[in-house]
């Protein structure tokens, strides 16, 4: 049985695959992980793989600053990845809701739908720090380094927050950024 | 009863989340209908609550992979609307990088295709090619995608290594002529996953006021950069390709030799740039007024509507992006297809969703 755990931990840290859900992004993070596959950064030489089914995957990767309308689905595939599983957040959107806070139709930042391992934040993140970030889920996932603790927050996107939820009533103005990556900050801890 | 086989949000072929539903009877489809808003992140509700400046930043957003276009568009918009002049210099620097831009939009385009159509190793070789355009924008602009490069009145970087700009140019038309043309229109496995696949006539592409590549490749000869010139296109010399057949293969066609056309405008814009100052006023002042602008996005025509009533925000910013007008062309070309060619079907219009839904 020892045995068999150690060649588990071994296989986490070095054959991790990748499922990669869209919640909403502008596609800059999503062009900038497609690059990560490509020869210059060849992020398969750490044995990361993109795969297609989350039945298959140990990692998610959400990008994108998540959408009502994408909410439901994105739990549908945190549902369906076998634990021990990492929740990566590619770029500011996930992390911070970048430039869309306050927008009635944006739920995130992710922490409040899913619990966040990994943050990687840039407006996208250069294609190094996604394979850090990734490299750094697959240490996670081996146990060779400690998970975060999370914060749970509401799941619900119609409870997620009442004071953006109405368009009338909410200002962007009213939301501070800072606050939002401070918030982000404290989920990495 | 046929079946219906809905398709999405996550899907691991297409990169961006939306829904097919198609029904089907054995493989041929009969209906497909494309469900979208999955990316709604009410830009156009937050664009009219920042400011001007603030504004360039998040339309910058609207789409990673044509982000330059958008600002564009804006910058395009206030200047019109302000009345400013905007130096040579920085209309040159402007087509640069729409026509970079293009390049790695293409390109990209051509990777996942052939991703698509599981030819591993032009995937590849068109992504490796990609970063040589990728080298390009990043030593203009510092980034390599959103490169903030457009505000209203100029632009924000000067080109301050022609050289290097030029001999990468160089080196992706050689590429691209020799090597990925040749494949792409040649190789028995493209031909025979393209040829004939897809086909979007030129009455439907008419009927449904299809633009870019699309209208392009159904025998539509529409370019906005020909029929309404902007910035330095007028004084630059390039042909708009246009193919007949209306299929899949014609699209890569068109596509392929937009990328010898880019390489073309690039290398005139950087040899014939004249000298001069890039930038108007850093917060130019917005009176009352309203603008539209069409300008030629990798993907075809984009509209802008701008109102603004004298303050520091705009009352209305109205994004009419190419992916709209095209998506509707998408259950044309499926119905009696095979199923398994509808994510090569859905990828040739290179649809953008976050730039449909904003």
């Amino acid at each position: 049985m020892k045995l068999l755990r150690s060649l588990m931990r071994t296989a986490r840290r070095r054959s991790p695959w990748v499922f990669h859900a869209n919640a909403g992004s502008c596609n800059g993070c999503d062009i900038e992980f497609l690059t990560c596959l490509t020869p210059r950064y060849d992020m398969e030489q750490l044995g990361i793989r993109h795969e297609g089914s989350p039945r298959h995957a140990d990692i998610i990767l959400v990008s994108g600053p998540v959408t009502r309308t994408t909410c439901e689905a994105l739990q549908t595939v945190y549902g369906q990845v076998p634990d021990p599983k990492v929740v990566v957040a590619l770029g500011s959107c996930p992390t911070s809701c970048n430039v869309f806070a306050g927008s009635p139709t944006v739920v995130g930042p992710l922490d409040r739908v899913l619990p966040v391992d990994v943050y990687v934040p840039g407006c996208p993140p250069r294609p190094d720090a996604m394979i850090a970030g990734l490299a750094e889920a697959a240490a996670i996932l081996a146990g060779d380094k400690p998970r975060p603790e999370h914060q749970p927050g509401p799941a619900d996107p119609d409870t997620a927050d009442p004071d953006t939820a109405d368009p009338d009533t909410a200002d962007p103005d009213t939301i501070d950024p800072l606050t939002a990556e401070a918030a982000g900050e404290a989920g990495r801890r | 009863m046929s079946p219906v086989v809905p398709i999405g949000p996550f899907h691991p072929a297409l990169e961006e989340p939306y829904k097919v539903e198609v029904t089907c009877e054995g493989e041929r489809i009969t209906d497909a209908s494309v469900v979208v808003g999955f990316n709604f992140r009410g830009i156009e509700w937050l664009a009219e609550r920042k400011s001007y400046t603030q504004d360039i930043a998040l339309l910058e957003r609207v789409c990673g992979i044509c982000s330059n276009v958008h600002t564009l568009m804006f910058s395009r918009a206030v200047e019109k609307i302000a009345g400013l002049e905007v130096p040579d210099r920085a209309q040159y620097i402007r087509v640069v990088i729409a026509e970079a831009e293009r390049l790695h939009s293409h390109l990209l385009w051509a990777g996942v295709a052939c991703n698509l159509i599981g030819f591993e190793t032009l995937f590849m070789t068109c992504f490796s090619l990609r970063e040589q355009v990728m080298d390009i924008l990043e030593r203009i602009s510092g980034n390599r995608v959103n490169y903030a490069m457009n505000r209203p009145g100029g632009v924000n970087r000067d080109i301050s290594d022609p050289g290097a700009v030029l001999a990468a140019v160089r080196t992706i038309e050689k590429t691209t002529s020799g090597k990925l043309i040749p494949i792409m229109t040649g190789d028995p496995t493209v031909r025979a996953r393209c040829a004939g696949v897809g086909v979007l006539s030129r009455d439907d592409a008419l009927a449904h006021g299809a633009v870019g590549p699309l209208a392009r490749a159904s025998g539509l000869t529409q370019d906005i950069r020909r029929s309404a010139p902007y910035e330095a296109y007028d004084k630059l010399d390039f042909d708009v390709p246009v193919r007949d057949e209306g299929d899949v293969l014609a699209r890569i066609v068109v596509r392929a030799s937009e990328i010898l056309q880019s390489c073309r405008l690039i290398e005139q814009a950087v040899e014939t740039m004249p000298a001069g100052p890039i930038g108007g006023p850093l917060y130019p002042s917005v009176p009352a007024g309203e603008a539209s602008v069409r300008v030629e996005a990798p993907r075809g025509e984009v509209f802008y509507y701008l109102a603004s009533d004298g303050t520091d925000v705009p009352v209305r910013v109205r994004v009419r992006t190419p992916t709209f007008v095209n998506m509707p062309t998408v259950p044309l070309m499926a119905v009696g297809e095979s199923i398994s060619d509808l994510p090569l079907i859905q990828a040739s219009i290179d649809p953008c969703y976050s730039c449909n839904d904003r």
